[in-house]
């Protein structure tokens, strides 16, 4: 465990929280659903903290523990994004008929 | 600054960029794809790191992780995505979880108040955002009973139990050693999170799935706290509040508070349902109903069209017939939207994505509130496998349980067709006033049957 509890973490966790909900509040509907399934995979960043732990090898309890964990993240990570990205390729304008509408 | 350290500052960057560039569908695949180069970037740094001495685990659990990834991202059909975002969920959240156990499971002899009390609220939240996920992906899915599992003092059962946990964080804080306490803890956590779903109907899951990626979220950030790892601080609070935010948008469009949610008190409204119910209304007009052939004659005179698509529509796979259908109409010259209610799928956006599917442009997709205004100069409005969003009822019938709900205004387009299997009520069990509407009509049929048909017979016929 890297030190004490430092306040200016809580600092940087209300201003990201801010920061979070002026971005998200100018994402349009449309596109929450990828909205979800980005943010699961960003929030796989809790990855890294698995990978700390797996990697000190401390004893057999801690590193299936974080075994499971580096799994579970990996899944988000991996998964999280392969999936935004198949729902996002889906948008598309629409090509065809725009001379029409003019 | 270590090099790690600028690492972690660049990937939280890259995030925020990506999610700023969801505001648009023009840049969002860009945007992700520098969110992915940044968790790149911080999981090549972490590996790099000076406290790694063993990386077989890490390794192997990269390997697994990344194969089972796989078949629920590549392969799983649109229509299931709400399942598998809410399976993600839990998966994040055990992580946190299981983080935390084995943070205290090794320094609980020598963990301080501060340190102690973030671990238990991580395990805590993390456990019952991973239990109440399974719950809304089971619901979901349909492997458990969609309906609202109630009983007699079940408000008072979850309210003690959370205070009991709340309870057990604040004597471990300053009791760190005590082991047992610590398991007890965990295990209602895990019952919590079942407890807390099990009362709430599948109708409602948009909401709990958004507000557990909230709470993923805040495990997350918990979590950053607990190792002093601050991307994961800001990583969390970005999600913490991109769930909340949804989970609010959601809750409006089911004009539902607030605090009605996170006290999980659905199970009021759903017993008020059923005592609304039987023989509500005698209307003196019998719902008319439409050939195929019929509704092709009122297409022929038609300038502008509305399609009101709901979860039915796609549970049935009828998007691309309707698609289909759209495509001639747009051909003739008919324009052509769809109206997409906050709440017309599964998840928050769920009916957009959908659409996408069958290759509807997202151009031609509108919000309630932008479409609404449009309903009165519109010839017809063609709903499909949509019905409670579609309700006049909730404008002023004060004893209907959906009464104050955000509806599309279709019953003041022109014409109404209404594509339906049955007169069977929907969803929520409540009946629908549009179908006796003087100015609607409704065309029975499955509906890709249907849509297929007109599609076809709108070809012939032109």
């Amino acid at each position: 465990m890297a030190g004490g509890i430092d306040i200016s973490d809580f600092y940087i966790f209300i201003l990201a929280g801010f920061l979070g909900y002026q971005l998200i509040s100018r994402i349009p509907p449309l596109l929450h659903t990828p909205l979800m399934s980005a943010t699961n995979a960003i929030s796989g960043i809790s990855l890294i903290g698995s990978i700390a732990i797996a990697g000190e090898n401390y004893d057999l309890v801690t590193n299936i523990l974080a075994f499971i964990a580096v799994v579970c993240s990996t899944i988000n990570v991996v998964g999280g994004f392969l999936i935004t990205d198949k729902i996002l390729k889906m948008f598309k304008r629409d090509t065809h008929s725009k001379g029409m509408k003019s | 600054m270590t090099l790690l350290q600028f690492c972690y500052l660049f990937s939280a960057v890259l995030f925020i960029l990506g999610v700023r560039a969801l505001s648009s569908p023009e840049t969002a695949r860009r945007g992700m794809n520098l969110a992915a180069f940044g968790m790149l970037v911080a999981i090549i740094g972490t590996l790099f790191g000076k406290h790694i001495v063993s990386y077989s685990w890490i390794i192997a659990g990269l390997i697994v992780g990344t194969l089972l990834s796989l078949p629920i991202s590549l392969w799983i059909p649109m229509t299931k995505i709400p399942q598998r975002i809410a399976f993600s969920h839990a998966g994040g959240a055990l992580a946190a979880c299981l983080i935390g156990v084995a943070e205290y499971y090794r320094y609980r002899y020598s963990l301080d108040s501060a340190h102690m009390g973030v671990i238990a609220v991580e395990v805590m939240l993390g456990a019952l955002t991973f239990t109440g996920s399974l719950v809304v992906a089971g619901k979901l899915h349909g492997v458990l009973p969609g309906h609202p599992i109630t009983y007699k003092g079940q408000n008072t059962v979850n309210i003690s139990l959370f205070f009991a946990m709340v309870a057990i964080v604040l004597y471990l804080m300053f009791n760190p050693e005590m082991n047992a306490l610590f398991y007890i803890l965990l295990s209602c956590a895990f019952l919590f999170g079942l407890f807390l779903v099990a009362p709430i109907g599948a109708a409602d899951m948009p909401v709990v799935i958004a507000l557990f990626n909230s709470y993923g979220g805040l495990t997350g950030a918990i979590m950053g706290f607990m190792l002093g790892n601050r991307i994961q601080i800001i990583t969390g609070a970005l999600d913490g509040a991109s769930g909340f935010i949804l989970s609010i948008l959601m809750c409006k469009a089911m004009n539902r508070s607030m605090t009605n949610v996170l006290f999980g008190a659905f199970g009021k409204i759903q017993e008020d349902k059923s005592e609304n119910q039987p023989g509500r209304k005698q209307d003196a007009h019998e719902p008319k109903s439409l050939s195929i052939e019929e509704t092709l004659e009122f297409f022929e005179h038609i300038k502008s069209v509305i399609i009101v698509p709901g979860y039915g529509m796609a549970a049935s796979q009828a998007h691309h017939a309707l698609r289909e259908l759209a495509d001639k109409l747009k051909a003739k010259g008919v324009s052509v939207k769809y109206a997409i209610h906050p709440v017309a799928g599964r998840m928050p956006g769920h009916m957009n994505v959908l659409l996408a599917e069958a290759n509807v442009p997202y151009t031609d997709l509108f919000d309630m509130d932008e479409i609404n205004p449009e309903f009165q100069h519109t010839d017809l409005a063609l709903v499909v496998g949509a019905n409670d969003v579609t309700n006049p009822a909730a404008r002023y019938v004060k004893s209907s349980p959906i009464y104050g709900m955000p509806i599309l205004d279709v019953d003041k387009a022109k014409k109404v067709i209404i594509c339906k299997r049955s007169l069977a009520p929907g969803f929520s069990g409540i009946e629908n006033e549009l179908y006796t509407n003087n100015h609607a009509w409704l065309l029975f049929g499955d509906a890709k049957d249907t849509l297929t048909k007109l599609a076809y017979g709108f070809k012939r016929g032109w």
